[in-house]
């Protein structure tokens, strides 16, 4: 409950008071004027959203298999939602759909509504377009990727594809996302240096960074800690609970404990469909559908 | 899949089946050597109180390790949360049966006051709430766990009878017998604690199967 609480009082912060705003932001009226400055607008400044994705009657097909069925999903904004299921229940699938990464896979049909700020991204009359879609919903996947560049350029990437173009924005962005995903006091003297260099969780954390430099509103995060040490698990996981401030953040994780840790939400999936959502707590504690609990248990999967 | 962490499980249910037995057995000689004035029973009964503390810290170590090793949820991490909580009560229970015999030792030499048909009644009565509370974690059964704590009142007015009748001897004999009467009384209200903690075993219970525990959503 006191998580509930805090979160509330950071949006309202962030919403009602400028001054405040640019204390929390850090710096030079920061990465957040720049960012607003340039057309990207700042998370820090959107204002109070229940749901960040409301998925309706969701079907999703590979050929013939039929991979998701009839998802009713609303996914809470600035909160952790953990999506967990035993492998090929789907949850990897529906991941994938918030930023529309099945497209191209070949034969896969999708039917039903994904509401990303109220504006279906599946719709007939949308009008945005992919690289607009996977500015505001960003992915990191479960083996760190970093571009075989520095770990400046990676996180200048983003910013510079959507126009950035000024050295002294992108360097306010560079700086302020790294330090969001807590890794800039371990790079900042090496921001010209190869990112392949860095250590499997650094590279990580530089991924998680390399997707807030485009300031979304949404972080998927496909098992991003099961290639990693617990070490740097636990950053990335301390990480997630200081972004879902800013961020509505959905990871799909294996790790049970993980879910019980870091989540507020936690969806349960099964053979393609969502078989309980709710607060976490209580999920892990008290399931309501007995196949949930036979899961967490460890009675099947 | 998870039949060793089963077994586990199972064990730690026999166990607390055995630490149940050892505090049934303790209050039934404690009242044995009440009603038949046997320094010897009592001994026993204070001597087997170790007994049940080493069974309290065996069930205590094997619930931490689950812990650590199961890292258990939903229905197991309520059994083994509730059994960490009800040994605690239960080891008290067993306290209170070493508090009797210690009194009864005392008394072996004297003549009853009073009868001690209202006293027997409430061995009998908490005996069998302290079973009926342990049976109903075993079964997760939720109606027996609230049968056990709606038996407490009878406990309670057999107190009230018991310390009624002690007054009116200590009134009659002017006095007389007050050492006595307050060491009849201290047995009565040790035996009113132990319907307590059969209460608390049994709310307990209720929270390991609902996730209440008197009426306070804990999980």
């Amino acid at each position: 409950m006191n998580c509930f609480a805090i979160n509330d009082l950071n949006n309202l912060r962030y919403g009602a008071s400028p001054a405040l705003m640019r204390h929390t932001a850090g710096d030079a009226g920061s990465g957040c004027a720049a960012q607003r400055r340039l057309g990207l607008d700042c998370p820090a400044l959107r204002s109070k959203k229940m749901n960040c994705f409301e998925i309706s009657d969701l079907n999703l097909y590979y050929g013939d298999f039929h991979a998701l069925k009839d998802i009713n999903l609303n996914i809470a904004a600035k909160n952790v939602t953990a999506f967990i299921g035993p492998s090929g229940c789907g949850k990897s699938t529906l991941l994938r759909t918030l930023n529309r990464m099945n497209d191209l896979v070949e034969g896969c049909v999708i039917q039903g509504c994904v509401r990303l700020d109220g504006e279906d991204i599946y719709g007939p009359g949308w009008r945005g377009d992919i690289s607009h879609l996977r500015r505001r919903v960003g992915m990191v996947f479960q083996k760190p990727n970093p571009f075989p560049m520095t770990v400046y350029d990676n996180i200048a990437f983003g910013p510079r594809t959507h126009g950035v173009r000024r050295r002294y924005d992108i360097d306010i962005i560079v700086e302020n996302s790294l330090k969001d995903a807590a890794i800039w006091g371990e790079v900042k003297d090496r921001l010209r240096q190869s990112a392949l260099g860095l250590s499997g969780g650094q590279q990580q954390r530089l991924c998680i960074a390399r997707a807030l430099a485009v300031a979304p509103e949404v972080l998927l995060l496909d098992e991003p800690t099961s290639a990693l040490d617990p070490i740097s698990t636990g950053k990335i996981e301390e990480l997630l609970l200081t972004l879902r401030e800013k961020y509505s953040v959905i990871i799909v994780t294996h790790n049970m404990q993980q879910a019980a840790r870091i989540s507020d939400k936690t969806v349960f999936f099964l053979l393609g469909e969502v078989i309980e959502h709710g607060d976490t707590e209580s999920l892990f504690t008290r399931p309501s559908h007995k196949r949930t609990e036979d899961y967490i248990t460890g009675r099947f999967g | 899949m998870r039949g060793r962490f089963d077994e586990q499980l199972t064990e730690l249910n026999n166990n607390l089946i055995e630490m149940g037995a050892l505090i049934e057995g303790a209050i039934a000689q404690a009242t044995r050597a009440l009603e038949r004035q046997d320094v010897s029973v009592a001994k026993a009964v204070i001597e087997s109180d170790d007994l049940i503390d080493g069974k309290e810290k065996e069930i205590e170590g094997r619930c931490l390790k689950l812990l650590l090793r199961q890292q258990p949820v939903a229905r197991d991490l309520g059994q083994v949360s509730t059994a960490l909580k009800m040994i605690t009560d239960m080891e008290r229970i067993g306290d209170h049966a070493a508090d009797i015999s210690a009194i009864c030792v005392n008394l072996a030499e004297q003549e009853y006051i009073i009868d001690l048909e209202p006293l027997s009644r409430m061995a009998q009565v908490t005996v069998s709430m302290v079973t009926q509370s342990i049976d109903a974690f075993i079964s997760r059964d939720v109606e027996l766990a609230k049968a056990v704590i709606a038996r407490d009142a009878e406990v309670d007015a057999l107190l009230v009878t018991v310390k009624k009748e002690l007054v009116a001897v200590l009134v009659r004999d002017h006095a007389a017998n007050s050492e006595q009467v307050f060491d009849l009384l201290q047995i009565a209200k040790y035996y009113e604690r132990i319907g307590d903690h059969a209460v608390n075993i049994a709310e307990w219970v209720i929270f390991s199967i609902t996730g209440k525990h008197k009426d306070r959503q804990v999980f």
